[in-house]
């Protein structure tokens, strides 16, 4: 990994992490909700960008770690850093048992996509009907700032946080984007059989890619749960969080380290943007959004990563 | 996408309720003290859009009626602006609305509707020491939790459901013992779940023999086996927690199927008291009885007010006079405090003896951000209208109970 | 636990309520089955057809079974356009942007629907959900056995066009060998969109039939997108009588397991089937194989 690789990733998180020497905690709230999106669309592109599997149900592994931490804190009184360790590891297995069961039968394309929205389906409605998960009721998780708890007082304090995880997650997409798992992955995302041809371990891959995921998710889970300190079944496992983590990832830029952070400011500062010029005609702000959406994709194919490094080419050769 | 949170999750606030007056409002009345904020949290659109926008008629409405009357007399003559946020159908946006509204500095917020969204929102709003007055929201854990912000002016489950009991332990003692029975229907989300269970527990004590519980998804797209189990039961009493939709079409397939239970008790049921079903589907809706929120018919605010709403072609709900009177509680609370001071408006909040609402509850006391005399009421749909049944003080027809079947 | 008879009437409500399920399905499978993409507007056109009917009923007095032949028409030349002008140009054949293409679609559609008409719930008018036919000791409603035949007609209209028609064998063509297909001189962007457009006239048909017994506000169309997506893995992608078999099918299911688990547990007995089939039989019961 040569440090100016490192360069894009470390200006834009480094100038995000300085925001709060500025920033109003209404900026910061946005940050945060936006961020914890990019944390978990960072999962999604792990599995969907590099490996080529498009899930329809990361809610599934979000879901889990958020729950997984929540429940952890609430009915076993575990500390909060460990119920977040915990929640990280649940998620993760969740990830691998989905990714054992549907890449054992040789699902893909939009067969696995369909797979991972009824596994998310499924923990949903058990979530919602089962006693440990507070039922339909929810769980609410006290109120307690202090470092302890992984709760703070200051919007900053869940900024880093999450700014943390994301270094380690973007560090972490950038040495296997450079290193032999991710030549694998890309191989099997190009073409299964010529991979195994090769002698890629096909299924092997596949699931420390969903496994991976499952733990980046679930982390974003965690701290989805830590900063509202509130869930329920639909919160966690609702087909929206596993849209919006697709929608971030694809946005930004499949496959690439950058995309799901830059997808997801992206996103929600336009949902802002919308809302802020047409948010009195309830509705009309989100259909503006949703034909914005539309002409992105129109017009910017290959995500907003791949035109700003057109964009810079095109400077360069000038 | 069954999932109510498909919206995209944005917020921001909207400013249609305070944009649009301060434009129109003459330069002479710059002179004037400075307007006093109320932030306005509803879910405006997603999947409660119709109960957030009925909430924020209520509260536009009491703030007209505020302004008209010559503003906030201890500040000055001071106008109440309201900042009106959407809520997004979802508790997460709900958290994001109160961040914009504390930056928009409002003194206190009024809301909510849901009950998830609720506790998010009050939460969020806690971190400020923001006072947040719940509408609706009807789950306990709401005053609860211990935070000071917290008011709640309507009724929790708990009240609810014992004055819902106790009603209908007299129903059925002057309908000479008729039920004996019980089949129970909810919804399967915070709401419909919390109030079957308290059902279950507290029915058998009272000489009922709960049948079935029997729950469904919102929203849910058949109730013929709902019906079906019913008719195999053969209860006295269907007792229905459900939203809308829901709820209309169990009724509907219910009258399709013949099926006529000496009575259909519901509690804070989404469709029971309001007009569009009544109006839509008589035969299916007579002789329906809810114990809901309604608001006070011996007032004459109340009734004008219901006039004014339906004069102007919209649908009359408790939604309506529960923001109404919310939002004047609030404004009463800024004038005792003698400042739109956060620390003050919670201490009067807390301190609050306010008469001037148009709910049935008596002065309010808070207790544990509870307020004390709140009560729900029960009506039954009799002749193609809405009517009180109890409390007697002031019902305007007597109940009929049981039903010819 | 429960009598026969409840459990006979329960499946007879099943299969009901299957055929409704069946026609939302059909317009899907058959628009997967040729695009291969995941429609996510599925569930708003579905909303738009039910307002539609809405529409034609208290605007223009036109009853919902009136209703079916102008509004199948009206829908396959929206659905004709947006594939042709829309979903195909900005999606630049990759299955991924389809997806947000047709998730922009529907968010606009659905948001477009509640900035015109509120978020209320509305119904018909008149009491025609209270028509039964008495059959024995079951009471059936008259509109939903309507709906169960008019899904047999289209169902099998449809198989007769993909089966004989020249469009139809075009559909195929397309379906299986894109790039050969337009060798022989057919137009894939022309059938891609007739596919969409028949996909969004079966949508029209559905609401027809669906909205007598039914209401309709600007979400209710996703309450039947999950059900459809099984049903068109379980039925096989791309197969007419797939989905109509299927639809049948997981109408029972839902019917008997709300019955026997209650209906919020009995939605579980269907994504388990789903779970099932695409883990054991990913093709369906009535698809080719991969």
């Amino acid at each position: 990994m040569k440090p100016r690789d490192l360069l894009p990733l470390l200006l834009l998180l480094g100038a995000l992490a300085l925001t709060p020497l500025f920033a109003s905690n209404l900026l910061l709230n946005f940050l945060v909700s936006a961020l914890i999106i990019a944390l978990g669309a960072q999962g999604w592109n792990l599995l969907g960008g590099y490996g080529g599997q498009l899930s329809f149900g990361h809610a599934a592994l979000f879901g889990t770690g958020a729950y997984a931490t929540a429940i952890l804190q609430v009915k076993f009184g575990l500390n909060a850093w460990l119920a977040f360790a915990c929640g990280i590891a649940l998620a993760a297995l969740a990830g691998w048992i989905i990714g054992y069961l549907s890449f054992r039968a040789r699902l893909r394309g939009s067969y696995f996509a369909l797979v991972t929205l009824a596994f998310a389906e499924v923990l949903r409605i058990l979530a919602n009907a089962a006693d440990f998960t507070g039922g339909a009721a929810g769980l609410l998780i006290k109120l307690q700032p202090g470092l302890a708890n992984f709760q703070f007082a200051s919007r900053a304090g869940y900024l880093w946080a999450v700014l943390a995880c994301i270094l380690v997650v973007g560090l972490m997409t950038l040495w296997i984007d450079r290193g032999r798992f991710g030549a694998q992955l890309v191989a099997v995302r190009e073409n299964e059989d010529a991979a195994r041809a090769l002698g890629v371990d096909v299924l092997a891959t596949k699931l420390r890619a969903i496994t991976l995921s499952g733990a980046i998710t679930g982390a974003a889970g965690c701290l989805y749960a830590q900063n509202f300190l509130y869930l329920d079944a639909s919160i966690a496992y609702g087909t929206w969080i596993s849209v919006e983590l697709l929608i971030a990832a694809i946005v930004g830029g499949l496959g690439t380290v950058l995309g799901p952070v830059i997808g997801a400011l992206a996103l929600h500062g336009l949902g802002e943007v919308t809302k802020g010029l047409l948010g009195w005609l309830t509705g009309i702000d989100l259909v503006l959004f949703g034909i914005i959406l539309i002409a992105a994709v129109a017009f910017v194919p290959s995500g907003l990563v791949g035109a700003l490094r057109r964009l810079r080419m095109r400077g360069a050769a000038r | 996408m069954t999932s109510p949170r498909l919206t995209l999750t944005r917020r921001a606030a909207l400013r249609a309720g305070a944009m649009l007056p301060v434009l129109a409002a003459p330069r002479l009345l710059r002179a004037q003290p400075a307007a006093v904020k109320i932030g306005i949290l509803q879910p405006l659109t997603g999947a409660l859009a119709q109960d957030g926008d009925l909430g924020r008629l209520g509260a536009t409405l009491a703030a007209e009626a505020i302004n008209a009357a010559g503003g906030l007399k201890e500040l000055g003559g001071a106008r109440v602006e309201l900042v009106v946020a959407d809520a997004r159908s979802n508790p997460e946006a709900a958290a994001q609305e109160v961040e914009k509204l504390q930056a928009e500095g409002v003194v206190a917020i009024v809301g909510g509707f849901a009950s998830p969204i609720c506790l998010a929102a009050s939460q969020a709003a806690a971190r400020y020491d923001l006072p947040y007055i719940v509408d609706v929201g009807v789950s306990d854990q709401i005053t609860t939790r211990g935070l000071r912000n917290t008011f709640r002016f309507a009724p929790g489950f708990g009240t609810v459901t014992n004055t819902a009991l106790a009603n209908l332990v007299r129903l059925n003692t002057a309908g000479g013992r008729a039920a004996k029975t019980v089949v129970l229907v909810h919804e399967d989300g915070l709401f419909g779940s919390g109030l079957a269970k308290l059902m279950q527990t507290e029915l058998p004590k009272l000489g009922f023999e709960v049948l079935e519980t029997i729950a469904h998804p919102t929203p849910a797209r058949d109730m013929s086996n709902v019906a079906l189990r019913i008719r195999a039961l053969n209860p006295d009493l269907v007792i229905p927690s459900s939203y809308y939709g829901e709820f209309v079409l169990l009724a509907r397939t219910l009258r399709q199927q013949r099926i006529r239970p000496k009575g259909i008790y519901a509690v804070l049921n989404g469709a029971a008291s309001n007009y569009r079903f009544v109006k839509e589907f008589p035969e299916a809706a007579e002789g329906v009885m809810d114990c809901n929120h309604w608001h006070d018919p011996r007032k004459e605010e109340a009734v004008a007010l219901k006039k004014k709403v339906e004069a102007d072609g919209r649908l009359w709900a408790y939604n309506v006079p529960l923001n109404y009177s919310c939002v004047k509680l609030v404004a009463d609370a800024i004038e005792n405090a003698g400042a739109a001071d956060r620390g003050k408006v919670t201490e009067a909040l807390a301190a609050s003896n306010f008469r001037g609402h148009i709910m049935p509850y008596g002065p309010t006391k808070f207790i544990n951000g509870q307020n004390q005399g709140a009560a729900p009421v029960n009506t039954q749909v009799q002749g193609g209208d809405i009517k009180v049944i109890f409390p007697e003080s002031f019902a305007d027809a007597k109940p009929i109970f049981p039903l010819q079947g | 636990m429960y009598s026969p008879a409840i459990v006979a009437e329960a499946m007879v409500n099943g299969l009901m309520t299957g055929a409704a399920y069946a026609l939302v399905a059909l317009g899907l499978t058959l628009v997967y089955g040729v695009l291969h993409i995941v429609n996510f507007a599925h569930g708003a056109l579905l909303t738009c057809a039910m307002f539609a009917v809405l529409g034609m009923e208290q605007g223009l007095g036109i009853g919902p079974y009136a209703a079916i032949l102008p509004l199948g028409v009206l829908f396959f030349l929206l659905g004709y356009a947006l594939q042709r002008y829309v979903i195909g140009p900005s999606s630049h054949g990759e299955d991924r942007n389809t997806l947000l293409v047709t998730l922009g679609i529907s968010i606009v559609l659905e948001n477009a629907l509640l900035a015109a008409f509120r978020s209320d719930t509305r119904t018909l008018g008149g009491d025609m959900g209270f028509d039964v036919v008495e059959l024995g000791p079951m009471l059936l409603s008259r509109p939903r056995l309507v709906g169960c035949a008019v899904a047999l007609v289209v169902a099998a209209l449809l198989w007769l066009l993909l089966a004989r028609s020249d469009t139809g064998r075009a559909i195929r063509a397309v379906a299986k060998e894109r790039f050969g297909a337009q060798v022989v001189g057919i137009d894939p962007r022309h059938i891609f969109a007739v596919t969409f457009g028949i996909g969004c006239a079966c949508l029209a048909v559905a609401a027809c039939l669906l909205l007598p017994t039914f209401y309709v506000n600007p979400r209710v169309g996703n309450a039947f997108v999950l059900v459809a997506f099984t049903i068109v893995v379980l039925g096989g992608m791309g197969s007419v009588v797939g989905a109509l078999v299927g639809g049948l099918v997981i109408g029972v299911v839902e019917s008997l397991g709300g019955l026997l688990l209650g209906e919020s547990l009995g939605q579980l007995g269907i994504f388990l089937i789903f779970i099932l089939v695409l883990l054991l039989r990913p093709t369906g019961l009535f698809g080719a194989r991969a």
